[in-house]
């Protein structure tokens, strides 16, 4: 009885691969990936959604997967830093500039920071203004992307070893 | 974390009779405060009632020219919307200045005005809190307060209401459109949150079993011009110290329509009521605009350690209220 109350079987998309799960209800996105899927890219950081190293793509948009109950996303897609380059072969774009510029170094938020600039990235197109977008701008278009607008729209993902600049930079490259 | 049900409710019908058959549920919009708060021990809930999927996602027009924002519009769709950027400018910026844009792409509307307070206390089982346990005291009063309240506190509680969006909401006279057990109705959200008195567990005027359908934003406001600005500790991704929202009309040299909130002075959004009467017929001056705020704030009653907030408040309200005077309205006729 106690077993039907507190599970669910939940079936998620994860990197392209449709998974059916009996998942506790308490059980999150970010342990659900890392414990029960051993994708272990999305970090466990403060497990308070205040740091973003969990952050994932769902439905493609980015999200603090320590924050999200797994039984709720029943039918979603998930993209973790594992699956963001598709098939594998190529890294993305972000994972490459951030090699180049050598924008980490523990790494410890580098797969939430990639995936936090991935999903960043989209909303920019998709026309989503951010705190430091002038009102004024027309709605609907895509907002540029300055330094001040990245890092305004990254503020979500912090970085204890300070990288910030050459993360900018990194996510300027793809920009470009 | 305690085991609990889930149900993922179909329609307000379902969601509401499945929270009255279950003692101690709790509606489950996005989550980002809610799942915080059950890891933290503070919330219980025996069952979730998952509300987010429920057909309440529109932002839409309503015959009258008013805006409808559906509760389970996600925080980032509705400051990006092209109705609410255009016409509550207050309000999309208001949703932009919190949280990240992870949490934004999560939070919902409904769930951003029902959001709990972080008063560090309340978040700590280990410290008193009257909100989270009534009866066990305050410890904020003689505590760490320097974020607290300023006005119409009370010595069961001083913690302050986190939301940007509501305190936009309060300016622009939203309300707040609530399904429940008796049936429908809304409320002025200027008033749906409520002072701590006696009785500080209780946020809102939100009844047993009640789920916020939506809000709806007048069409008197639609194009005037409004705008909300924030004070804080980081230049991002933190909790207001102070914050403004206005909307004001100027109309042959007077102030015709004017809506003023202060965020993170109080226990909720506060209407500034006062100022709003000392300004309106009044010429929209820096003079007439630091008289009305300073009417208001006069009734503050700061803490030991959090009197910055007056000057910081006065401040940006002048601001806010000097370049709202400044600006042309949108050629739009509401």
């Amino acid at each position: 009885m106690g077993n039907h109350q507190h599970h669910s079987e939940t079936t998620l998309d994860v990197n392209g691969k449709p998974h059916t799960l009996t998942v506790d209800h308490r059980r999150v996105l970010l342990d659900l990936l890392r414990e029960d899927l051993d994708l272990t890219g999305a970090k466990k950081g403060c497990d308070h959604g205040q740091c973003g190293a969990c952050t994932v793509l769902v439905d493609g948009r980015r999200v603090n997967s320590c924050l999200l109950l797994a039984v709720t996303l029943d039918g979603c897609e998930v993209t973790t830093v594992e699956g963001l380059s598709g098939d594998g072969e190529e890294p993305h774009p972000l994972q490459r500039a951030f090699l180049e510029r050598d924008a980490f170094q523990c790494g410890y938020c580098t797969p939430g920071q990639i995936c936090s600039a991935a999903g960043m990235l989209a909303e920019a197109a998709a026309g989503h203004p951010s705190h430091v977008t002038d009102p004024a701008a027309p709605t609907g278009e895509p907002v540029p992307l300055d330094r001040e607008e990245i890092r305004e729209r990254l503020s979500g993902n912090l970085c204890r070893c300070g990288a910030y600049p050459r993360i900018a930079e990194a996510v300027e490259d793809v920009i470009r | 974390m305690k085991e609990f049900a889930y149900v993922r409710a179909g329609s307000v019908e379902e969601a509401t009779s499945a929270y009255a058959s279950h003692t101690g549920a709790r509606y489950l919009g996005g989550g980002t405060n809610l799942v915080d708060l059950m890891k933290l021990g503070v919330e219980r809930p025996t069952a979730l009632i998952d509300v987010s999927r429920l057909p309440l996602d529109a932002v839409e027009e309503l015959p009258d020219g008013a805006l409808r924002i559906g509760a389970t519009v996600r925080n980032s769709d509705l400051a990006a919307h092209p109705l609410v950027r255009d016409r509550y400018p207050a309000l999309s910026q208001a949703v932009l200045a919190g949280a990240s844009g992870q949490l934004r792409n999560a939070a919902t509307t409904g769930g951003n005005l029902l959001q709990r307070t972080r008063c560090p206390y309340f978040q700590d089982l280990s410290k008193p809190c009257n909100k989270r346990e009534p009866g066990s005291g305050c410890g904020a009063l003689d505590g760490v307060h320097r974020d607290h309240a300023v006005l119409g506190h009370s010595a069961h509680c001083i913690a302050t209401h986190p939301s940007d969006m509501a305190v936009a909401l309060a300016a622009l006279d939203g309300r707040v459109e609530l399904y429940g057990p008796e049936g429908s109705r809304s409320v002025p959200a200027a008033d749906f949150h409520r002072l701590p008195g006696d009785r500080p567990e209780q946020d809102t005027e939100i009844r047993p079993g009640e789920l916020v359908t939506g809000v709806v934003l007048p069409a008197v406001a639609a194009g005037l011009p409004s705008a909300y600005r924030k004070a804080r500790d980081r230049a991002s991704y933190a909790f207001a110290l102070a914050s403004v929202a206005a909307v004001l009309r100027v109309a042959d040299g007077v102030v015709d329509h004017v809506g003023l909130a202060f965020g993170a002075l109080s226990h909720r959004p506060w209407r500034a009521r006062r100022a709003e009467e000392a300004l309106r017929g009044a010429a929209p001056t820096a003079a007439a605009f630091e008289h009305a705020v300073g009417l208001e704030l006069s009734a503050a009653r700061p803490l030991r350690d959090n009197a910055y907030k007056l000057p910081l408040a006065r401040n940006l309200a002048v601001d806010v209220l000097s370049r709202l005077a400044d600006t042309v309205p949108a050629g739009r006729t509401p």
